[in-house]
């Protein structure tokens, strides 16, 4: 691990401050740190975060605002985050170990690193860790990789799950910079690689994650998170799928589907939840609205199950969340 | 009369110091002024450094030394070789040429006065090289097999008959190939040693499977005395068959301690773990079955491959219980090897049988469906009277009881044998048996007995407890034997200065140590007697030995109830009572019997239709291995096992990059092992079995069949859920997606 | 969605990632750049400026000076001698050094300890009170929950915290929440039943 200097700032105005010259911050940890031990990120400034007041699960209405520095095992054990919106406490808790979750912030986890091995090996190429070093992955060996928003550049998937759950609930995230506060879709926070894919992320230098804001909606309590994986517990997905569903008479009136473990980023599916609408609840629409979840796979050379896999777990996450088997 | 204390299922005697911390683990040793070491890995896998950039590293802030090849000093390596040692080829030398022969062999050692300095240092070093591709696949084109040179310890070829001949002519046949990934071992605890010089003399903590052979090694590796070196490993932090050889590592701290003057700590990464300390080593079977209609065997072929390094042949007994498992006149075993740009493999709990007998219970379970023959009954047709290769009778084999109580206690009679004929909602639900084997082996050890004046006895033998229980069982054995209370054992273990004691591994500690510690204290009591009965003050004295008796501590005439204690006895010598014993296996019993353990493991496993997950519901075994010392520590020995074939059949796998031979998955996170999310009803029964051959204790070892046999069963569970037969282990989702 | 829509459906069999094995080989070599490139950005005889804190392990205060990045994990071992939490991945993926920072389960190995001044951290050390075993400590014993032991600490502390947040309602319950503490040896059968005891008793 390189030397580095920590700041630790009582306010958001101080801590963007104290960033501003490419300071990191640092809340958890869970991924910082692993990663400065392997002098895979070597900042050489530290921002700690944690005394901000930017924690706390709150109701505004029908949203549901999570500070951002609320640790993963705090929102998933939250009442309203359960009564609300369960897919975000079912995909929480889905994800790192209850160590990790006790731990981790939301903020942190929007942002965490891919779980690309080559990524990780200072003398391996990869373009995420030192832009024009090539990817190791694209022709090495690539079975956890994506084959949804891959470039030539780059193949990892992005690892987080709750970042499924908000991405397929129209979450947004609320970030404060050194130019003041601005709200977007946390969707539009994750970058594809495209020829760049050292960027990951659409926050500008010194912006700092404040909350993120999910809106309720007809489909909140009928969703599921559904996490494939060879081990029960403590992987990341090979493909996940989040899925909630309006329905009425027994007719689809609303979907929302995003899936991890496939692509680049968090994946929403808006084909897939508009071939859903009208549909009765039942197998054969979902099969149908799955299938349209590969169109534009590019599988790699050891991933292809995934694409075999991809439709699978969708049509199980949306029974699941119909409750229909 | 004292309760007999074999048999007992006492808790750990060891048990306070571990839930309290204070049990101490090689890397717990800290030493004053020690510094740290961390070891730089090759990052080409094949070829010659050209550069090192020492210069910028050695002045970083902390560093003490940078030690590579060009200022290493120049070791001895005498010759050394250990029954655990390949016999055939050189170990590793470290740091004496600029040859690599595998990604991640160590090229440079950083010391520096903290961790934090020392991994930043290591980190920093840039290191060029001149690369070749290595060979890493032995699927690949390039790759050869070759006939390995035993030197005379077994040969890689047995037959009886004409196997080839018989399957190409029987009624029903089967030929399949078998393959099983490569594994670490992943002990939770990393390979480390703490070296500190006295003068000319070394102290290792070190983790250690075998510490005399660890202490043989490393003075032959520095041309010294064996006398001058003591290894000292109380505890280990679970270790498989990876501490059992004395790796590079080791070497490396002792050498960083003598440039530097000081006690050096080093510890492997977990990435490093993945280089230098063994694997598994994936394998490619053949197996060959030909039957009768009635499910007779008329032929077995069994053809293996495993991988070893280009400078040692590591063998296992990979083919070897093919010939004495079934009855059948014609059996033909091949093992090969095929040479790669890696380090050496070494053994992994249940090592060779492990992975042969995937292959042939595999085999024997397709076989069952192609002839319309439950499973069982398949082994029951082909049980022999005698061990067929060796023409000579088991010591005892109790395999057909294993299954009776097995499928009793499994409910093997609620399985329709039709695949994919059971569902639980939506979920396959598969069931299938195989059954386990495990040679009881017994190697000469052993140990002293030291009877105290405060009535305690302290037990010394440089054994290990890796985890089985060791400490537990051993002293249950003194107890047994002296017809004293387990607490007043005091048993030591975990120094290379106490009496000598096999390798900690191949399920012959408690056959070997055990059987030493019940001839030391046998020898104690001699002594005693021969004491109490030359003293004229004793009320035992001129006693006839045939006379005396041993009970609750204490030495009576036959009949008595007096008589007078130990502790008076030790007391009126003035000194401890002090007594050496030694056992081995008697050579013409050994002669005569064949001794294996032998038992029946069934899995019950639920696949996912939808999305391919397997986990498994149920397993239960049923073993015979003799008499079991201590049936808590036996059960939770089994269920750790049937937990590690768990990983075996379904999770574990280190993947190697052909490019140049880096394991992709070197890390805790992507090589998966069980949690316990993974883990369903597990249960252990042990048949009643008296050996009266394999040794005087009548034990035939547990650690290792406690693994072998499970990945079988959970495959074979696996056909039966959803009628697809994987013969390449681990088996993962995508191998039943399309099921 | 699907950004890359106009490409078109790569048709590929189902290949098992065990055929990565076999694949691959024969390519260019993987490391495009000489090792350890990136690491020689930066000074490498960059000095370090040691920090002081105050953190109360196992009730007792200690006034430390540590490098900034040391984790708590190599404070408690390697600056205060507390040997007991175990250091088995420090990539925070096996759970053998869990410890409690301020009542919560954490994995020390992941944990700056510059982060935490005025922290109370409690370890394995400190269960045991005037010679008592804590329940749970007591419950591993009774309960075969370890073998080896390395992953023990680590185990219990996590059963603590465990049991702590409520998660010891049932075997099932158990599995999950302990499914951060990975026993290689496979002590997993006795370990839920200490847990599920200790949760008892409580």
């Amino acid at each position: 691990m390189l030397p580095f200097t920590m700041e630790k700032p009582e306010s958001a105005e101080a801590a963007i401050a104290a960033a501003a010259g490419g300071a990191r911050y640092i809340a958890g940890g869970t991924t910082l740190v692993d990663l400065m031990r392997e002098e895979v990120e070597r900042p050489e400034r530290l921002v700690d975060i944690n005394a901000l007041p930017l924690g706390g699960i709150r109701v505004e209405g029908d949203d549901l605002v999570i500070g951002a520095l609320a640790r993963m095992s705090e929102v998933a054990a939250d009442r309203n985050v359960q009564r609300l919106q369960p897919l975000i406490a079912e995909s929480l808790i889905e994800g790192a170990s209850p160590q990790l979750r006790n731990m981790a912030s939301m903020g942190g986890n929007m942002l965490q690193r891919v779980r690309c091995p080559y990524f990780r090996m200072l003398d391996a190429g990869c373009n995420k860790r030192t832009p024009g070093s090539g990817c190791a992955a694209i022709d090495g060996l690539n079975a956890g990789h994506a084959i949804l928003g891959t470039s030539e550049h780059c193949v990892a998937t992005h690892p987080s799950d709750v970042a499924v759950a908000l991405v397929a609930l129209d979450a947004t995230m609320r970030v404060r910079g050194p130019e003041g506060e601005r709200s977007f879709p946390i969707e539009e926070l994750f970058r594809l690689p495209g020829d760049t894919p050292h960027l990951e992320h659409t926050l500008l230098p010194g912006e700092l994650i404040v909350e993120l804001r999910v809106p309720g909606g007809p489909y909140s309590r009928r969703a599921r998170y559904l996490k494939v994986r060879d081990r029960a517990s403590y992987e990341f997905a090979l493909v996940s799928a989040a899925a909630a569903l309006s329905v009425e008479g027994g007719v689809i009136r609303e979907a929302r589907l995003a899936v991890g473990g496939v692509g680049t980023r968090p994946w929403r599916l808006r084909d897939c939840e508009a071939a859903l609408v009208g549909k009765r609840l039942e197998r054969p629409a979902f099969e149908a609205a799955a299938h349209l979840a590969t169109q534009g796979a590019r599988p790699l050379q050891h991933n292809h199950f995934k694409v075999e896999l991809l439709p699978r777990t969708i049509v199980r996450a949306l029974e699941m969340a119909g409750e229909v088997a | 009369m004292t309760v007999s204390t074999i048999g007992n299922p006492m808790t750990r005697v060891d048990g306070r110091a571990k839930v309290t911390g204070r049990a101490r683990y090689a890397a717990d040793f800290n030493q004053p002024g020690q510094l740290y070491a961390v070891i730089v890995s090759a990052t080409v896998g094949l070829g010659r450094i050209t550069g090192i950039q020492a210069a910028e590293v050695e002045r970083m802030p902390g560093v003490v030394a940078l030690i590579t090849h060009r200022n290493a000093e120049k070791l001895a390596y005498l010759p050394h070789k250990a029954g655990i040692d390949p016999a055939t080829g050189e170990r590793l030398h470290v740091l004496q040429d600029d040859t690599v022969r595998f990604y991640g062999q160590p090229v440079a050692l950083v010391v520096a006065d903290t961790l934090d300095h020392a991994e930043r240092a290591a980190t920093a070093l840039r290191v060029t090289y001149e690369a070749r591709p290595p060979l890493v696949d032995p699927m690949d084109p390039k790759a050869e097999s070759i006939v390995p040179d035993t030197r005379g310890r077994v040969s890689p070829d047995r037959a009886r008959g004409d196997a080839d001949k018989a399957v190409a002519g029987a009624p029903v046949t089967l030929d399949a190939t078998y393959e099983m990934a490569r594994e670490n071992h992943n002990p939770m605890e990393p390979h480390a040693t703490i070296a500190a010089w006295s003068g000319d003399r070394l102290t290792l903590w070190s983790k250690s499977q075998y510490l005399v052979n660890e202490q043989a090694e490393i003075a032959a590796v520095f041309g010294m005395p064996v006398e001058n070196i003591e290894v000292i490993c109380p505890f280990i932090g679970g270790a498989f068959g990876t501490s059992l050889r004395t790796w590079p590592h080791v070497t490396l701290a002792a050498l960083a301690a003598r440039q530097v003057g000081k006690p050096v700590k080093l510890v492997l990464t977990r990435k490093q773990m993945f280089f230098t300390t063994g694997h598994r080593p994936r394998t490619l079977q053949r197996v060959a079955l030909g039957a009768t209609n009635d499910g007779k065997l008329t032929g077995v072929v069994h053809e293996g491959t495993g991988e070893t390094s280009r400078y040692e042949q590591f063998m296992e007994a990979l083919t070897a219980v093919t010939d004495y498992l079934y009855s059948c006149p014609n059996v033909r075993t091949q093992y090969r090897l095929t040479e790669l740009d890696t380090g050496t493999p070494n053994h992994m709990r249940g090592p060779g049988e492990a992975s042969g007998i995937f292959a042939l219970e595999s085999a024997m379970d397709e076989l069952s469906y192609k002839l319309g023959i439950d499973p069982i009954e398949l082994r029951r047709r082909n049980e022999p009277e005698k061990d067929e290769a060796e023409n000579k009778p088991f010591s005892s084999r109790s395999l057909m009881q294993c299954y009776a109580l097995g499928a009793e206690r499994f409910g093997w009679a609620r399985r329709t044998p039709e695949p994919r004929s059971m569902r639980d909602g939506r979920l396959l639900i598969g069931m299938g048996a195989a059954t386990a084997t495990y040679p009881a082996f017994h190697a000469p050890a052993n140990a002293r007995v030291r009877l105290l004046a405060d009535g305690t006895v302290e037990v010394e033998a440089a054994a290990s407890d890796m985890g089985p229980g060791t400490y537990t069982s051993m002293t249950q054995v003194a107890a047994e034997t002296l017809g004293l209370p387990p607490e007043r054992i005091r048993f030591r273990l975990g120094r290379s200065s106490y009496p000598q004691t096999p390798s900690h591994g191949g399920s012959w500690t408690m056959a070997s140590v055990g059987s030493a510690i019940q001839a030391a204290c046998i020898e104690a009591q001699a002594q005693v007697s021969r004491l109490a009965t030359a003293d004229s003050a004793s009320p035992l004295y001129n006693v006839a030995a045939g006379e005396l008796e041993w009970s609750d501590g204490r030495l009576r005439r036959r009949g008595e109830t007096t008589g007078i204690s130990y502790r008076e006895i030790v007391a009126k010598a003035g000194a401890p009572i002090e007594a050496d014993g030694s056992a081995q296996r008697d050579p013409e019993v050994a002669e005569r019997y064949s001794m294996h353990s032998f038992g029946a493991v069934f899995a019950e496993v639920a696949v996912d239709p939808d999305v391919g997950t397997i986990r498994v519901r149920r397993i239960v075994g049923a073993y015979g291995i003799g008499r079991v010392v201590n049936p808590l520590l036996a059960r939770s020995q089994c269920t750790g096992g049937m937990i590690g074939g768990m990983g075996m059949a379904l999770m574990e796998r280190t993947v190697l990059d052909s490019r140049d031979g880096r394991p992709v998955n070197a890390h805790m996170a992507d090589y998966l092992m069980p949690v316990n999310l993974d883990i369903p009803e597990l249960d252990a029964h042990f048949v009643d079995e008296v050996d009266p051959h394999v040794n005087a204790l009548g034990v035939k070892g547990l650690g290792e069949i406690a693994l072998v046999g499970t990945a079988p069963a959970i495959a074979n569970a696996v056909f039966h859920a959803t009628g697809t037969r994987v013969r390449s282990l681990p088996i993962h989702i995508e191998d039943v997606l399309t099921a | 969605m699907v950004e890359n829509r106009s490409e078109s459906y790569v048709q590929g069999p189902v290949l098992s990632r065990r055929e990565a094995l076999l694949a691959g080989a024969g390519t260019v070599a993987l490391a495009a750049l000489p090792s350890q490139s990136t690491a020689a950005t930066g000074s490498p005889a960059k000095e370090v400026s040691p920090m002081t804190l105050t953190m109360t392990v196992n009730g007792e205060l200690h006034v430390l000076t540590i490098d900034p990045r040391q984790s708590i994990l190599d404070v408690l071992r390697e600056t205060l001698d507390l040997t007991g939490t175990k250091k088995g991945c420090n990539q925070g993926a096996c759970g053998a050094c869990t410890v409690l920072v301020d009542g919560k389960r954490i994995v020390s190995c992941l944990t700056l300890a510059c982060m935490h001044d005025g922290a109370r951290i409690e370890t394995i050390e400190g269960l045991e009170k005037d010679g008592v075993l804590h329940p749970l400590q007591e419950a591993f014993v009774a309960h075969e929950g370890l073998q080896c032991g390395f992953c023990t600490p680590g185990q219990i502390m996590s059963g603590v915290g465990c049991i702590a947040e409520g998660h010891a309602g049932s075997t099932d319950e158990i599995r999950f929440w302990m499914s951060g503490n990975i026993c290689r040896c496979g002590a997993y059968p006795g370990i839920v039943a200490a847990v599920a005891d200790a949760a008892g008793r409580d």
